[in-house]
């Protein structure tokens, strides 16, 4: 809806403030007069008047106010047909590379999924003056620099989706592994990014890439709930139940990255995806398919080299070639220097020094790793494999 | 249509601009006119070493603000949008160094009355 109205009036808050006082409209004449037959229509039409009412009288306060309104052809009673590719236009726009990242998390937040702002605000820990003036940043930036409500041309489409597919990602992460705090899980930012998922999906159904970040976001899903064991203590794979999966999300999330690698070359998130899968899939975390596993990452890392991705390949060459065999990579990442803030950086090193039968060296790594540990329950969760050693 | 100040930022300075680039910055505008996009105006600049700066009332050698890449020039750009300005800013040939767009307030060229 705010898409619908963003698109007649080319601002964004203009669009809110007529969203808004729509909806107070429908609160006051429906219980008089019944609710229209259709529902959303109504409330599109109503918020897209409201908002050139409005437009009109800002237009005579500032004569040289940029252009802003969309004339013409506007099939305004087929408003719920115009939808999907207004919320898709909608997306690209709080995505838009222009921005950045932070302010493209937060705005498709507040305006894709209609997340007040104070709630906006908590979901990244900082305070609701600080996300207002963020997202106020943003939308003065899309009006001033004319950023277009539009779906990118076929060929910006690749790069334009990936952003936003990004944000989605990174919204997802920030419900799942929550950087603080008591709770590790955030159901609501980890509801709202996959409802964000499926959307590009249905809206974008020949993108893989889409499909495939859907398909991560699944079995992350699927496997949540072990994540953590009754008192909310962080568990590793080897050591959740696989038992609580959920095998009905694995399955959709497996049908999606068939169809995905069938139809093409896979790109970073369907390789994510196949990844996660695997695990998913494998009876214990002994059975599981590691060579497999080492062969995804390694394509992986060549379609999007990142020395994170290179720190997971190091974990599955572990399990294919041994924890010395791993180590070595862990410890070539080390030099690098990219990743010597990343805290799983130092917990992997410690896991291999362990297996290794090097515990001094080990106890060292775990406390680095704790050192940068974010949440309560990972640090607990390090703290105790420091205990178990020492 | 929108308006735009593109800021070419350039470690080499511009007596020692290849001779295919300093070609690629005479023909730019042609190239913009054809991708729909318009430059109204364009400024090269003086090597930085040239510059006088005032702050307050002392006067320095040099460009105001010291960075690696010195600006070298601006142009103002006509485009549809920032996407469009994105693309045709983008077609600037640069040796070293890389372009900014800045959108005018209300896309307007103030001129002298």
């Amino acid at each position: 809806m705010l898409a619908a109205t963003v698109r007649v009036t080319r601002d964004l808050d203009l669009a809110e403030e007529a969203v808004q006082d729509a909806y107070e409209r429908a609160l006051r004449t429906w219980p008089r007069d019944g609710v229209p037959d259709r529902p959303a229509a109504w409330l599109v039409t109503v918020a897209k008047r409201t908002a050139l009412n409005l437009l009109r009288r800002r237009r005579t306060l500032e004569a040289k106010l940029p252009l802003l309104v969309e004339r013409g052809g506007e099939e305004d009673e087929e408003g719920d047909a115009l939808f999907p590719d207004d919320r898709l236009r909608l997306i690209f726009i709080c995505c838009h590379p222009a921005l950045g990242r932070e302010a493209q998390v937060a705005l498709t937040l507040r305006l894709v999924c209609g997340v007040v702002t104070p709630d906006v605000a908590q979901a990244f820990l900082v305070s609701e003056p600080t996300m207002a003036a963020r997202l106020t940043r943003a939308k003065k930036k899309i009006a001033a620099a004319r950023i277009p409500f539009a779906v990118p041309a076929a060929e910006e489409l690749p790069a334009r989706l990936d952003a936003a597919l990004a944000v989605i990602h990174l919204l997802y992460a920030t419900g799942h592994t929550a950087p603080s705090g008591e709770s590790l899980v955030r159901d609501e930012l980890t509801g709202r990014a996959l409802g964000l998922a499926r959307m590009l999906v249905a809206l974008l159904p020949r993108e893989r890439e889409a499909a495939g970040l859907l398909a991560l976001l699944l079995v992350h899903e699927a496997r949540r709930r072990s994540r953590t064991d009754a008192e909310g203590r962080f568990l590793r794979l080897a050591d959740q139940d696989r038992s609580a999966w959920d095998q009905a999300l694995i399955a959709q999330a497996d049908a999606l990255i068939v169809g995905a690698l069938e139809a093409g070359p896979p790109g970073r998130f369907v390789l994510q995806a196949a990844i996660a899968a695997l695990h998913a899939q494998a009876p214990s975390y002994d059975a599981t398919d590691w060579p497999q596993i080492l062969a995804l990452y390694g394509e992986l890392l060549r379609v999007w080299p990142s020395p994170v991705v290179a720190l997971n390949r190091a974990v599955a060459l572990a399990e294919v070639d041994g924890p010395a065999a791993g180590l070595a990579a862990v410890e070539a990442l080390e030099e690098d220097g990219r990743l010597a803030g990343y805290r799983y950086l130092h917990s992997t090193k410690a896991d291999l020094l362990q297996r290794l039968d090097r515990p001094a060296e080990a106890a060292a790594a775990y406390r680095e790793a704790l050192e940068l540990a974010g949440n309560a329950a990972e640090q607990e969760f390090l703290g105790e494999r420091l205990r178990a050693l020492t | 249509m929108a308006r735009y100040a593109v800021l070419i930022f350039e470690k080499v300075p511009p007596e020692q601009l290849p001779p295919e680039v300093m070609r690629g910055h005479m023909e730019l505008p042609d190239r913009i006119a054809e991708r729909g996009g318009r430059v109204l105006a364009g400024l090269a600049l003086e090597p930085e070493a040239t510059a006088t700066s005032i702050r307050g009332d002392v006067l320095t050698d040099g460009p105001f603000i010291e960075t690696k890449e010195a600006l070298g020039g601006i142009y103002l750009l006509e485009a549809r949008d920032l996407d469009h300005a994105l693309a045709l800013a983008g077609m600037t040939p640069i040796v070293d160094g890389g372009v900014e767009v800045r959108p005018l307030i209300d896309f307007a060229v103030l001129e002298a009355p």
